[in-house]
């Protein structure tokens, strides 16, 4: 598919839960996202970590971390059953692949303009000179 | 793993704006000259800012847990852009507070 989206899910977890039941919820959401057609890059159990706030009077969670491929309609599947799922206090969505392919275009014509300054072509030195002290 | 928040973080050397008190020949105006401070997210070469690596964000959350602005800081408009969309989202996600408290 020409249009295939890389989104960042991160989820947070009920620090009460226990290793089978996180597996297993892991597991179900991982299984939701490739019935709807998605792929599963990467999953990543951050582990626990203190909150900066509290949420639903916890004080901790652990965190969890999947890259998607895919749609969007995996994701608006998976959002819903984290919003009716107990145990996962709080979910965000970053679609990462616009990001990373600016970043990708950042960094090439950083080392274009690298090359120039080492003098791989002759530049004229108002071309080359750093930004100009105010 | 490469995802850990506190482990594999990119870390950028803490400096204070160059603020330097000049005098002038006179001696009795002393101005504040200050110097053009080079972006850190430039100079380190960073062109993604990942909201997870809290360590990164920290210096620029100094107190009351607000967004330091880049006449402080000197972060170019770009990355300073991409520091705050990656504040807000640390934020959400418990990372880093709302509020200091
Ligand atoms: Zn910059």
């Amino acid at each position: 598919m020409a249009d295939k989206r890389v989104y960042e899910v991160l989820f947070i977890v009920d620090p009460n839960i226990n290793d089978e039941d996180l597996a297993r919820l892991s597991d179900s959401f991982q299984q939701t996202i490739t019935e709807q057609g998605g792929t599963i890059t990467k999953v990543e159990n951050l582990g626990r970590r203190t909150l900066a706030y509290e949420i639903n009077h916890r004080t901790e969670g652990i965190y969890v971390l999947f890259e998607i491929e895919g749609s969007g309609r995996e994701i608006a599947e998976l959002e819903r059953r984290m919003r009716v799922s107990d145990a996962v206090m709080r979910f965000m969505t970053v679609r990462v692949d616009r990001e990373r392919k600016r970043a990708e275009k950042l960094r090439e014509r950083r080392t274009r303009k690298a090359g120039r300054r080492a003098g791989v072509r002759p530049v004229n030195v108002a071309e080359t000179a750093e930004p100009s002290e105010s | 793993m490469s995802t850990n928040f506190e482990d594999q973080t990119t870390d950028i050397e803490q400096e204070g704006t160059d603020i330097v008190r000049a005098v002038a020949p006179a001696g009795k105006t002393a101005r504040r000259i200050r110097r053009r401070k080079q972006c850190r997210f430039c100079s380190e070469k960073i062109d993604l800012i990942d909201y997870k690596d809290v360590r990164l964000l920290q210096p620029f959350i100094p107190e009351r847990g607000k967004i330091m602005p880049r006449r402080i800081s000197g972060v170019c408009a770009p990355h300073q852009r991409m520091l705050a969309t990656a504040i807000k989202r640390a934020r959400i996600m418990a990372l880093i507070p709302f509020v200091a408290d």
